[in-house]
């Protein structure tokens, strides 16, 4: 039976779906490509991120400084590719996290009739909620650390994962395959994992690809408040939030890792919206 | 439809309930004893312990949250730690700029999001919707407060149209603060109008295929009321929905828009709070957000129950 299942169907190439959308491919080629400049930041830069150089200080973007320089002499490309590291870490991260909280909750509710009402409960108390002022709140509780806002995120993006699980589940488990699996006496947590989970994996994909960017958003917002990752450790938001101090000699501090979010976040998005596309086409066209 | 007007309030009931929970919580997994972390390092015992009286954290957790609960029902929400004041007076203090903050971008989002998201959908496809579609996706990219800068990096510092912060002296008259607030809200507005158009766009389509719609076409019905009296009068209420769903949503934007143009609103208040972690004060302004926002879903649906009689819960 479980053979027959697995042999009868295959799902499609992703990757071969995906280069049939442009935007959806380039958003893909765009944020492998920060990955890689982040990850090859020693290489790419001739500088230290850290090295203060006081003498260079506040200078406008040049060949040798191409985004400039900070208020320290630091140079700014050099601290846009090593934000890079933290912020993509963190918001892949929270994902991750979110991704494993919010399909627990989504298999409980969606599954089991009886938790359905509490948990559901739940999830809308939750979401009442906007996410920036849930995560400065428990970041507040639980201390400012890279960990603790990996924390907060995801508790505070798990709920929207889970509604969408708990919707998808709610209609596999009256598919005839899961009905077959029970009355075949499959234990519960199987059926669950190789039966609901395997079939949700669409859905949660899309989701998790929106939290992604969200959480990307969300970080640099905390960092930029200064509730959220020390200062000391660049990220995007904290670089922003030290550029503002200079808008007026020297906006280029501000202007770059700005840049550096929009890019990530848009391609991030162009990945969702084509995988939505794509792997519910029902959705296709609406949204 | 007055059994499911219960269901409905018995069903907001628990979610308010579980929302005082949340908030009674979050306040719990300090790591360590609250009071000794709001008063910082260089705080003597016997001020740890006065605090901690001031505060209730002697008695038991069950007990604590019972008061808690307690002080809500009647409208206490506790005394801010540093501003020595009601939490609730400090809030409504704040709450002239956010206000109007959120009305005049809420306008803004609006005002370029229905137009907008209703010929996105009724020229589908067409390179009016991809290039809407695209800017949508691209303003829900933009992090707030750097738009807020490069704002005002541009009409504050280089043509001096605004001031760069603040909501003018003490005495500034209604124009002047109105003035400060006009690169905040446009700022907040741009980004806000991004989910509006979107969901503007999918609840046209989602009725512009609907018989009534042919029909009225068919009987030779001009475009212009076809478009707008017939579908646009349809898609209304789910977009509705959203734009009030949005409007609560905005202070999570004002809390970053208002500390970027230094506004003195509840956003730059919340944020001060949680640098000096005012407990009472963080609760509070979590309670009073989140309650709104459950009031706001609550009364929505209660409308839909109105206006639709097949809407049942």
């Amino acid at each position: 039976m479980a053979a027959i299942a697995q042999s009868g169907f295959r799902e499609p190439n992703l990757l071969m779906k995906m280069a049939s959308r442009p935007t959806a491919m380039a958003g893909l080629l765009i944020i492998i490509a920060m990955i890689v400049l982040a990850l090859l930041a020693p290489v790419i830069s001739p500088y230290d991120p850290a090295q203060l150089a006081v003498r260079s200080r506040l200078q406008p973007p040049t060949w040798q400084h191409l985004f400039g320089t900070d208020d320290l002499g630091r140079d700014v490309f050099t601290r846009v590719l090593y934000s890079g590291r933290t912020s993509i870490t963190v918001g892949f991260a929270v994902m991750i996290f979110a991704s494993i909280v919010g399909v627990f909750l989504g298999l409980l509710a969606g599954f089991f009739r009886r938790l359905d009402a509490p948990v559901s409960r739940l999830i809308d108390a939750m979401m009442a909620f906007p996410d920036i002022l849930l995560a400065i709140a428990l970041v507040a509780a639980l201390g400012a650390s890279a960990t603790n806002v990996v924390i907060a995120l995801g508790v505070v993006y798990a709920p929207r994962l889970a509604r969408v699980v708990r919707a998808s589940t709610l209609v596999i488990r009256e598919l005839p395959y899961v009905e077959a699996a029970r009355a075949l006496g499959v234990p519960t947590p199987v059926i669950l994992v190789r039966h609901v989970l395997r079939n949700l994996t669409s859905p949660l994909l899309v989701q998790a690809t929106f939290i992604f960017a969200n959480a990307i958003l969300a970080e640099a917002g905390l960092s930029f408040l200064g509730v959220g990752i020390s200062p000391d450790i660049p990220t995007w938001g904290t670089m922003i939030s030290v550029g503002r101090q200079y808008l007026e000699q020297a906006p280029w501090i501000m202007w770059f890792p700005g840049g550096a979010i929009i890019i990530t976040v848009l391609s991030l998005q162009l990945v969702g919206d084509g995988l939505r596309d794509f792997l519910d086409p029902r959705l296709a066209k609406d949204i | 439809m007055i059994r499911s007007a219960f269901n409905r309030i018995f069903g907001m009931l628990i979610v308010m309930a579980l929302v005082v929970t949340i908030v009674f919580v979050i306040v719990r997994v300090t790591p360590g004893d609250p009071a000794a972390v709001m008063l910082g390092p260089d705080a003597t015992a016997a001020d740890i312990a006065s605090l901690r009286q001031r505060l209730g954290l002697d008695a038991s957790i069950p007990q604590q949250f019972l008061s808690y609960i307690g002080g809500i029902l009647r409208g206490d929400f506790g005394q801010s730690i540093f501003l020595n004041m009601p939490v609730t007076d400090a809030l409504w203090q704040r709450a002239e700029p956010t206000f109007f903050l959120t009305v005049f971008s809420l306008t803004i989002a609006t005002l370029i999001a229905l137009p907008v998201g209703v010929l996105s959908a009724y020229w589908r496809g067409s390179a009016f919707d991809q290039a809407a579609t695209t800017l949508a996706m691209f303003a829900a990219s933009i992090p707030s407060f750097w738009l807020g800068l490069i704002f005002m990096q541009f009409f504050a510092v280089k043509l001096g149209w605004f001031d760069t912060s603040g909501y003018g002296g003490p005495g500034a008259s209604f124009g002047e603060r109105m003035h400060h607030l006009v690169l905040p809200a446009v700022t907040l507005g741009l980004i806000s109008s991004a989910l509006i158009t979107r969901f503007t766009r999918a609840s046209m389509l989602d009725v512009l295929n609907d018989d009534y719609v042919r029909t009225a076409r068919s009987k030779g019905m001009s475009e212009w009321r076809v478009v707008v009296k017939h579908a646009l009068k349809n898609a209304l209420i789910p977009i509705l929905t959203v734009i009030g769903l949005t409007a609560a949503l905005l202070i999570s934007g004002a809390i970053v828009t208002e500390t970027v143009f230094g506004l003195p609103g509840v956003g730059s208040l919340i944020v001060s709070a949680v640098l000096r972690r005012d407990y009472p004060l963080i609760q509070g302004a979590l309670l009073v957000v989140a309650g709104l926002y459950v009031l706001v879903n609550f009364i929505i649906d209660m409308l839909y129950l109105i206006v639709d009689p097949r809407v049942r819960y």
